[in-house]
């Protein structure tokens, strides 16, 4: 890292703190902990593109299942659900993964032609029929228990750390699976049938209630930090914060960022220190010459298929990683929040821009998009309302421009790209 | 008599909706196969620029109705259509000018072009969520059936009814009418031609002294017209909403994949195959069972394969299926 690419974060740095000090310190650190997990974010996705040259769109698919896996890991069970129905939806699903198997089987044992098709028809339909059989009576009894507060199966009931790394598997062996079907694709089909990949699995936590009480969501998800009321009851803690000359709520916010900042920087710093030292080793060096020259590499003896499902699932793990740590920030799980436009391209936008192929680059990437993100909208609305304030109090077009301001961040980060695309094409911290 | 009801019953909430959300299908996915099979890349800011298209229609359809312009039975927006496809065009042959020609000239890797396609879709978005905001906007006027389900009972003395909306007439009129032209033009013309030539051997067709930038010039037109007719359709049926355009991407881009990229008449097929798959798995066919089985086999459960929720699931799983299979799509398509 030269001293310009380091001045590039002590910029960051600086905005951050300007934010602190125009706006509030506990924006500040609210957007610090967003630009934590975005780093994240954008280091997996630069494992997939950066190391393999893999154009996977469906990194929302990852993330969402990382938050699922909050919810699996650290919620409480619900009991009175596991007893109406826990058998069947496990008995229900263990039916539909061996139709799958047995019709891979009968893929591989038997010759091709009519009859295999006939069989594997049999199989396909016959399994999806008993699946929904027993699936379906199960999810109604799950889902009629106590259904204002639960109607779902609940978790494990474990500490909410654990569920980071439940995240990654989660969204690792998803990863396994996805890539097994679809990393044959060339490019671009690559990316569509990841993008309809990831569209699938959040159509899943929208629908099966049983599962993460789908639209309904799932908050008061246990944190690994204090809530903020204890601080503010503890007198110890609030004389603490007032000799900062914060007072009680603002100090118990800003100190409970603080702790959740730290937890980032250290999972941050244990996947960079990974991700440098894959980069740098003889299988980074691999991955770089299938990424460049895939002919040449398999003429090298290298087994192409194998190397991209190994760097498309850690990167996919990576994301899950952030996705679970995402939904612990904030405490509750839902849903509808997976946009591919905000959890999808808006990470390659940060990759893009921060420089494909250089970790340093990805992070640096990931804060600055993150921040531009947050306060395009804030900038935006202040410069419309300057513009516009000659026109009269009552002016249709003043008014319309001010609701739309929201809108300028998609233009912002479209244009940001296109420039750096352009311009910078390596982007901000080229690969060495 | 069962018979004829049952049938009636899958026309009207199968056949019809399909076949008028596959025309709309159609069009976007022939938009997006000939600029892949031209420019060579994926076009992501594809919805989004139906998007645009359709706000504009949407606009000067307020502005005509506002000066009491009406065509009725017909939507007002017809009328507003040229201007539509106007600014559509305007809007695309920007783009090129400004950000895709560069990278043509220095010959990017697709990939490249791909990328600066999701920077104009971010600002396309942006653009159309700005004007006219991100809520649904209800701009469809005139007659809305051409005979209801009562009149169509009324008429046949059958149970079951069938009802067709002016929109999904004018949809389907309009797509074969388009669809026929564009084909027209592809086969028979001077033009049409070079492209064709361009699109199968790029040095080739160079070679023969066929102009590329008056090519990708008169795809972007062509494109124009196909995203606009395409999207206000879909308006007039559905609605338009900024981030249902955009979420169009997909089952448009599984039509195309899945006929083949760069094939124009696979795009059509898939179009239709997968708008089927999409309303047929997620419809509860069990009053048509009801109608062909004897009353002793009748289903008890809705007989519904999916919840309608899952439609992007069906074309994507079409689309990997179909691929597993024929890699380069069901008619043979490009891979670049």
């Amino acid at each position: 890292m030269t001293l310009r690419h380091a001045s590039y974060f002590l910029l960051m740095a600086v905005l951050l703190v300007l934010v602190g000090v125009l706006q509030s310190w506990s924006v500040a650190m609210g957007l610090l902990n967003m630009c934590l997990i975005s780093a994240i974010l954008a280091l997996g996705v630069n494992i997939q593109w950066g190391y393999a040259g893999l154009f996977s769109v469906g990194t929302m698919g990852f993330v969402a299942l990382g938050g699922l896996a909050v919810v699996l890991t650290s919620m409480p069970p619900v009991h009175e659900a596991w007893s109406a129905g826990g058998l069947g939806v496990l008995g229900g699903l263990a039916i539909g993964v061996l139709a799958i198997i047995a019709a891979v089987q009968v893929h591989r044992r038997m010759a091709k032609g009519w009859a295999r098709l006939a069989v594997q028809a049999v199989v396909v339909i016959g399994g999806f029929f008993l699946y929904r059989a027993v699936l379906d009576p199960a999810v109604d009894a799950i889902e009629g228990t106590n259904t204002a507060v639960a109607g779902y199966l609940g978790g494990a009931g474990m500490p909410v750390i654990l569920s980071w790394v439940v995240g990654g598997l989660l969204a690792a062996g998803a990863a396994w699976v996805i890539g097994k079907v679809s990393l044959g694709l060339r490019s671009d089909y690559l990316a569509i049938a990841t993008l309809g990949i990831s569209e699938t699995i959040v159509a899943i936590m929208k629908n099966e209630d049983w599962l993460s009480r789908g639209v309904r969501n799932v908050n008061g998800l246990p944190r690994p930090v204090p809530y903020e009321v204890n601080l503010q009851n503890n007198p110890d803690f609030v004389a603490w914060a007032q000799s900062f000359g914060f007072d009680a709520v603002e100090g118990s916010s800003i100190f409970v960022k603080a702790c959740y900042a730290v937890i980032f920087v250290v999972v941050l710093a244990l996947i960079m220190w990974l991700s440098e030292r894959a980069w740098n080793s003889p299988w980074g060096r691999m991955m770089r010459a299938i990424r460049d020259n895939e002919t040449a590499a398999k003429a090298m003896g290298k087994d192409v298929k194998k190397r991209h499902l190994q760097v498309f699932i850690l990167g996919s793990a990576v994301c899950g990683i952030a996705g679970a740590m995402l939904v612990t920030l904030d405490g509750l799980l839902t849903p509808a929040t997976y946009q591919p436009l905000r959890f999808t391209f808006l990470i390659w936008v940060m990759v893009i821009v921060g420089g494909s192929g250089n970790n340093w680059g990805a992070v640096l990437g990931g804060f600055l998009i993150w921040f531009l993100w947050i306060e395009v909208e804030p900038i935006g609305i202040w410069a419309i309302t300057n513009l516009t304030a000659a026109m009269p109090e009552d002016s249709g077009l003043r008014a319309h421009l001010l609701d739309s301001a929201a809108h300028v961040r998609l233009l912002t980060m479209g244009i940001i790209l296109l420039l750096v695309l352009r311009f910078a094409p390596r982007g901000l911290i080229p690969e060495r | 008599m069962d018979f004829l009801n049952a049938l009636v019953l899958l026309g009207n909430f199968v056949l019809i909706p399909a076949i008028s959300y596959g025309s709309q299908l159609a069009l976007g996915a022939l938009g997006i196969t000939l600029i892949y099979g031209i420019l060579r890349f994926s076009h992501f800011a594809h919805g989004d620029v139906m998007a645009f298209g359709t706000m504009a229609v949407i606009l000067v359809t307020w502005w005509l109705q506002g000066m009491g312009v009406s065509i009725d039975p017909l939507p007002t927006a017809l009328l507003a259509l040229p201007v539509g496809i106007a600014v559509a065009a305007g809007l695309l042959l920007g783009t090129d000018r400004t950000i895709y020609r560069f990278y043509r000239k220095v010959k990017a890797p697709p990939i490249v072009v791909v990328m600066a396609s999701l920077g104009v879709m971010f600002v396309v978005n942006g653009l159309v969520r700005f004007i006219i905001g991100p809520d649904d906007q209800n701009f469809a006027d005139g007659a809305r059936f051409l005979f209801t389900v009562r009149d169509f009972k009324e008429a046949t003395g059958l149970d079951e009814g069938l009802g067709l909306r002016w929109s999904q007439l004018i949809t389907i009129v309009v797509t074969l009418a388009v669809m026929s032209g564009l084909f027209w033009f592809l086969n028979r013309t001077r033009t049409g031609k070079s492209m064709r030539a361009f699109s199968d051997n790029e040095d080739l067709a160079l070679l023969s002294g066929i102009n590329p930038e008056r090519v990708v010039a008169v795809t972007w037109l062509i494109v124009a017209v196909l995203v606009t007719v395409a999207g206000t359709l879909y308006g007039l049926d559905k609605s338009f909403k900024p981030f249902t355009y955009f979420q169009l991407l997909l089952p448009m881009f599984a039509a195309a994949i899945l006929g083949g990229m760069g094939n124009p008449l696979g795009a059509v097929a898939g179009a239709y195959i997968i708008a089927l798959s999409e309303v047929g798995v997620t419809y509860a066919f069990r009053k048509f069972f009801q109608y062909l089985l004897p009353e002793s086999m009748e289903p008890s459960g809705l007989m519904q394969l999916l919840s309608t929720d899952y439609k992007f699931a069906v074309s994507f799983v079409l689309l990997v299926f179909v691929l597993l299979f024929r890699p380069t799509g069901l008619f043979k398509g490009q891979s670049i």
